[in-house]
């Protein structure tokens, strides 16, 4: 399938001289000479990339990267130096300023870093402002302005105005407005970035779960790493106007592509980017029915492993321990024990897309912890060890996948 | 001494006079005859009903619009004011300026805002519109009013004509400050939903910069009044001739009723147009702050005591 939005070979330089900067940056020349030589700036240096369909796509850059200025540049709010951005095929960088403005009509919503919305209109004709635009009725518009509202929890303030909400509440309608227009795509500078913490928490937490419904096609802008590995489904971080790697958060993490992007990933949260999935490992089970303490133990000691899923049929009873065994194997007073005795029900779970800073409670009891898919199969389990080999990035560096079982081992059973 | 005069002198002033007299005057005085047709208009107009309407109306429609917009204190004030004028005789006079007011103030409005919005928009008009005004700010009035004389004729048309060129500069400069100060992120709002640029004029900029295009009709107005003395010397009428006939006879008293006339009116008329230009912060204002601001004609300070007040 087509992307939704393409850009290749993106330029954009800033000043008079341009193309003559544009043949010194082709012949590899650097910024900073640029600047000295021809008194041009360079925003933008043969950016490429692509965007899926209903994919989050971050781009991640400190200030001065140009990164706000790539973000411009697809809209046509500045108009490139050199290259192609496609949507949906037709060349915003080569258009008129009619299918311009056609464009940002139909295609292409936007959402501010401060907000940018329009003092003197009430919430909901700031959210209608772009049906407002096309030229739809005062009715309809109110209609779907209230819809929109509905949708990020703001109905209730429509009539009131801008200066009356905090700023949290503000982004929302600069998201609604973004939203209220169904755009197909939807450019996002930076938008929590004016936010406090704990806020601009809430509202990534937001945006993911209405992007489950929505599936918008979303660029978006930050200078938080953590943001951008928390909300991307693809990555791109910029450097000096140039882009230096893309890849998913868990790429970038585990392969960074230069020093600068290493440096960047050195301190961050890695429980926040890799998820369950990144760390399980086949399930050993054994089941239920009246099987022999000793023959859970031989199968322990054949895998190397601490413990053991216990299957009830296809659906998980619950989970065995070498230590809880080998007492009931010592102890004589029963003849011929099963594991149902010694067997834990109340095991650790955790989804495919469970992030690891959420395991580390599970990993502390020492069980391993049982990954279980919608249906609530056992599709593998965790070794706790393998948690903290893979926060510490050791593991990482053998594999993401082949790596649990050593780690394993060293834990005491 | 050595003095540039030494080598050339130039006759500049018979220059002008041969622009004026010798060229322009004979050529296009009938074009500048018809120019002032519509004003004479709309001045006729407006004259003939401020002096049809009875003083009783005038006064409680001003005194209305007083309460609205500056308070109570400012509505009282009206009405005592008014009160006095009639009682000193000069209310047709007051009828007749306040007539030649609104006529040279809605033709600046006419011509500054849309200048003003030209001048917001292009970088390169506002490089020829700036000293235009700059001149026209910095001129003498009596400088123009032999050639307004000359093309114009006497009479209230020419009056008008003079105010005009005295009073257009200010809402020229705010109605293109108010639009060039809109916030930036806003503009650049507007543009990525895709506004045309009427679209963007009317949604944003103009909305955002009422504020400060009322300020400048303000500025225009109190302008407009200051010239009421001035242009009854080519012939306007009102009260600025009755400050001009007792400048003429010594007559101290009369030319103070005039002044006095001239300056309730403009209390009256500041006020109201300040309020409507600060209309959110408008909880109404106390008798006490109303005769306070009386010495003040213009100025922020009032502004702020309003909202001290709220």
């Amino acid at each position: 399938m087509r992307p939704k939005l393409t850009v290749r070979n993106l330029y954009k330089i800033f000043g008079k001289n341009t193309q003559a900067a544009l043949e010194r940056l082709r012949r590899g020349e650097d910024k900073a000479e640029i600047l000295a030589q021809t008194g041009a700036t360079v925003g933008v240096q043969d950016a490429s990339f692509d965007v899926e369909e209903g994919e989050i796509f971050v781009v991640m850059g400190l200030s001065g990267s140009g990164k706000s200025t790539l973000v411009r540049t697809l809209n046509g709010l500045i108009e490139p130096t050199s290259g192609q951005i496609l949507i949906d095929g037709e060349d915003v960088a080569r258009a008129d300023a009619a299918s311009l403005r056609r464009i940002r009509r139909d295609k292409i919503a936007m959402v501010f870093q401060h907000f940018a919305l329009f003092p003197h209109w009430t919430i909901a004709e700031n959210v209608a402002y772009g049906l407002k635009i096309r030229g739809i009725s005062k009715d309809a518009r109110r209609a779907r302005a209230l819809e929109v509202l509905e949708q990020v929890g703001l109905a209730p303030w429509a009539d009131s105005l801008p200066a009356d909400l905090s700023g949290g509440m503000q982004q929302r309608v600069g998201l609604a407005r973004g939203l209220a227009a169904d755009p197909d795509i939807l450019l996002m500078d930076e938008p929590f970035g004016a936010l406090d913490p704990l806020i601009r928490r809430d509202m990534q937490a937001e945006l993911l779960t209405l992007q489950k419904t929505l599936k918008k096609t979303i660029v978006f802008i930050t200078h938080d790493l953590n943001e951008a590995l928390l909300l991307g489904n693809r990555i791109a971080i910029m450097k000096d106007g140039r882009i230096v790697q893309t890849g998913t958060a868990q790429e970038i993490v585990t392969t960074p592509a230069d020093d600068y992007v290493a440096a960047f990933v050195a301190d961050i949260d890695r429980g926040r980017v890799f998820t369950a999935d990144d760390v399980a490992s086949d399930a050993i089970t054994i089941q239920l029915r009246d099987t022999p303490v000793r023959e859970a133990l031989r199968l322990m000691e054949k895998h190397g492993s601490h413990a053991l899923y216990v299957m009830d049929g296809k659906r998980v009873a619950g989970v065995v321990t070498y230590r809880d065994l080998a007492a009931c194997e010592m102890d004589t007073s029963t003849p011929s024990p099963t594991i149902r005795g010694s067997m834990i029900t109340d095991y650790p779970t955790a989804a495919c897309d469970t992030q690891l800073h959420e395991l580390y409670g599970p990993a502390g009891q020492g069980l391993p912890i049982a990954v279980t898919d919608d249906a609530d199969r056992l599709v593998a389990v965790i070794e706790p060890g393998d948690v903290l080999a893979h926060l510490s990035g050791d593991a990482t560096a053998n594999g993401a996948d082949a790596n649990g079982k050593e780690a394993a081992h060293v834990q005491p059973g | 001494m050595f003095s540039p005069a030494d080598i050339a002198t130039l006759p500049f002033d018979d220059w002008v006079n041969g622009f004026v007299r010798g060229w322009l005057v004979p050529n296009f005085r009938p074009a500048f005859r018809a120019a002032q047709v519509p004003i004479s208009a709309v001045l006729a107009w407006t004259e003939a009903f401020f002096l049809f309407v009875p003083m009783l109306v005038t006064t409680a429609a001003f005194a209305l619009a007083s309460w609205l917009t500056a308070g109570r204190g400012m509505a009282i004030f009206t009405l005592v004011g008014f009160a006095f004028i009639d009682m000193i005789g000069l209310w047709p006079q007051t009828m007749t300026t306040l007539a030649m007011i609104v006529t040279s103030v809605l033709f600046c409005a006419l011509v500054g805002i849309p200048t003003g919005i030209l001048a917001a928009r292009s970088d390169r008009a506002w490089a020829v519109i700036r000293p235009v005004l700059d001149v026209m700010q910095t001129i003498p009035s009596f400088v123009y009013l032999v050639p307004i004389v000359m093309l114009f004729g006497v009479g209230m048309a020419p009056g008008i004509i003079a105010t005009f060129i005295f009073a257009l500069p200010p809402i020229v400069r705010l109605t293109n400050l108010g639009i060039r100060n809109v916030r930036a992120d806003l503009i650049e709002a507007a543009e990525a939903f895709g506004s045309t640029r009427w679209q963007m004029l009317w949604d944003v900029q103009l909305p955002l910069a009422m504020r400060t295009i009322m300020a400048g009709l303000n500025q225009t107005l109190m302008l407009a009044l200051s010239m009421v003395v001035i242009a009854a010397l080519i012939g306007a009428g009102g009260l600025g001739l009755v400050v001009n006939t007792g400048l003429g006879r010594m007559d101290v008293g009369g030319a103070t009723a005039g002044g006095v006339g001239i300056v309730i009116l403009a209390i009256v008329l500041d006020r109201i147009t300040q309020g409507l230009a600060e209309r959110s912060d408008v909880r109404g204002i106390s008798l006490r702050q109303a005769l306070a601001n009386l010495f003040r004609l213009r100025g922020t300070a009032p502004a702020a005591e309003t909202q001290r007040a709220a």
